[in-house]
């Protein structure tokens, strides 16, 4: 018990995992490593498997094919005495008992999980809802509410976090207070596993994602080298010096759909495989290039090519017509 | 240990939120003062202590309130948590899922029990301060009804958290829960009456007869305050069956134990395999 928590140790490891309900199979041959020091997302449908991944994890059902390591022990009932103590879950749409306050909530938990009582103070300070510890978790909004199922996961600095749908019910100042706490556990050398449809928003703080669908893992890299996969159209806009005619922008690629969309603003949609050689052509154009914006294909368009279906919920408008 | 402490403590505190401690204290303690005072009254000045005959009068109003009270603290103990998310989330800290049984399930006796002794408590000491006299053997009797009361509403938590473990939602625990009740403390009496007045002695010997009346946690309870005390027997209309039925006290408080004992086992494994 005495190894160094490096970087890049391995926290979990699922081999060949499989559950089975009957001849349901909600998880099949599931392959999966989840290293210290490292955010991983874990997106898909509902019913895509995510929530039997972490209840395996979690040792709440056991797997009916593979095998399942969390921090080094079987998280099997009963034999994972040392393991719970490091590791954090935020459960999805946890309703803790209305009539008790948030720091009497906070306590009772770390209690359980042999925690100082004196450090909760701080706990609550940090996910913003010290205020509020004195009140009745019925008074609570769904964010206070959130807010105090993530003080609960942090209780005891765990190596481990696994956090189902943590921002649901946070605004987006929420969100990035959220964010700023996951970086700094990923800092600090723990692994963090959030499930979560809020694709757009996990690009800039995962380091990778794994896509589950119909049980299966399908995908399992680094944003942008799914990006990269999918290769979806790019959208560039260029803005050319005056004297650039629309000839000469056009004929950097004539058979790529060009728009106009001001006197001197060209849009163009090109495979992701070509964006570099499409721009460099765009700046070795006579004369001064005023200004370029290159727009990628969003993570719910990846989603969708990588699935073949949309993200459910999904807010925001595609940013491209164009199907691939 | 430490762990079963921390979550019975939490019930106790969550029973205290909710007013479901002073509720069932407020309960028991009006219906046990009005039956010391108005159900003593017919006693007079004779040699009868009221003490007792108090009692004789508590133990049969306990048969019906105490399951009563018992069952609704426990009927969704753990369904109620399986649908909050709250047993998930406890159970991936490092605590048994016996530990989780045995910590709610002393939570709610602990409950029971206060209310129980406050509620019974404050009539004999109404009585004591109100009478001159101070029958030893009556409060011996008195204090076995307030022990005996616990251990029966023990009794019904227990089968409160066997319901928990054996159905799928809340509507099917209270609806199971209420027919429990219904069965033990009303239906299983009549039936066995009934069922003597009908065999005629047949089957339904005295010795069976024994058997069947510890098989119900609710007539153990009341043989055991009715006719296992004997100073008592005298006052309960219940003496001629006192004759028939030949249980010891401890016998009659060792079933009352196992009624305790048995579902609350029963529960916890039950509970070791029931999906989250």
């Amino acid at each position: 018990m005495t190894e160094g928590h490096a970087a890049g140790e391995e926290v979990v490891r699922l081999a060949g995992v499989g559950k089975a309900y009957g001849r349901n199979a909600a998880v099949e041959s599931v392959d999966l490593v989840l290293r210290a020091g490292e955010v991983v997302a874990l997106v898909g449908h509902n019913g895509a498997g995510k929530s039997t991944l972490i209840k395996l994890m979690l040792g709440l059902i056991r797997p009916t094919a593979g095998s399942v390591a969390v921090l080094g022990e079987d998280p099997a009932p009963g034999r994972a005495a040392r393991s719970r103590l490091e590791l954090g879950y935020l459960p999805e749409n946890v309703a803790f008992a209305p009539s008790m306050t948030g720091a009497e909530v906070l306590a009772f938990y770390a209690r359980l999980k042999r925690q100082p009582v004196s450090r909760n103070a701080d706990l609550l300070d940090r996910v913003g809802i010290a205020h509020a510890a004195g009140q009745r978790v019925g008074t609570y909004s769904k964010g206070m509410r959130q807010r105090l199922g993530l003080a609960q996961a942090l209780l005891g600095s765990p190596r481990l976090l696994l956090l189902d749908e943590p921002t649901t019910g946070l605004d987006p100042d929420l969100r990035q207070g959220f964010y700023g706490i996951v970086r700094a556990l990923r800092d600090g050398g723990a692994c963090v596993l959030l499930s979560s449809h809020a694709l757009p928003e996990l690009e800039e703080h995962v380091d990778r994602i794994v896509v589950m669908d119909h049980g299966r893992k399908i995908a399992d890299a680094a944003p942008w080298e799914l990006r990269r996969r999918a290769d979806l159209p790019v959208r560039i806009v260029a803005t050319v010096p005056v004297d650039t005619t629309a000839r000469s922008v056009i004929a950097i690629d004539p058979n790529l759909k060009w728009r106009l969309l001001s006197a001197r603003t060209f849009e163009v949609t090109c495979p992701e495989s070509r964006k570099a050689e499409i721009v460099r052509r765009i700046a070795v154009l006579p004369g001064r290039i005023d200004d370029i914006d290159i727009r990628a294909a969003s993570l719910n368009d990846v989603y969708a090519a990588i699935t073949g279906r949309a993200m459910p919920e999904q807010s925001e408008a595609r940013m491209l017509g164009v199907a691939s | 240990m430490n762990a079963v402490a921390t979550i019975a403590g939490r019930e106790i505190r969550d029973a205290l939120r909710n007013r479901w401690v002073v509720a069932a204290t407020l309960v028991l303690c009006v219906f046990a003062l009005s039956l010391a005072f108005l159900g003593s009254a017919p006693t007079g000045t004779v040699a009868a202590s009221p003490l007792a005959v108090t009692a004789v009068s508590l133990s049969s109003l306990t048969i019906f309130l105490i399951p009563l009270i018992a069952l609704l603290l426990s009927y969704d103990a753990v369904l109620g948590e399986i649908d909050r998310g709250t047993m998930a989330l406890l159970l991936t800290y490092p605590v048994a899922r016996w530990e989780v049984i045995v910590g709610k399930f002393l939570g709610h006796v602990a409950v029971l029990a206060f209310a129980t002794l406050v509620g019974y408590g404050a009539a004999g000491l109404a009585l004591w301060l109100t009478s001159e006299s101070a029958d030893p053997h009556a409060w011996q009797a008195f204090g076995a009804m307030v022990g005996s009361s616990v251990l029966l509403g023990a009794a019904f938590v227990a089968l409160g958290y066997l319901v928990n473990t054996l159905v799928r939602d809340r509507g099917t625990a209270a609806g199971v829960a209420v027919g429990i009740w219904l069965v033990l403390v009303l239906v299983y009496d009549m039936a066995l009456l009934g069922g003597l007045v009908a065999d005629q002695g047949r089957f339904l010997t005295p010795g069976v007869l024994n058997w069947l009346l510890l098989l119900n946690p609710a007539d153990a309870y009341r043989l055991f305050n009715l006719a296992g005390l004997s100073d008592v027997s005298t006052f309960s209309g219940l003496g001629g069956l006192s004759e028939q039925v030949r249980i010891s006290p401890a016998t009659l408080i060792l079933a009352l134990a196992a009624w305790a004992v048995l579902p609350l086992l029963l529960a916890i494994l039950l509970f070791a395999r029931k999906p989250v």
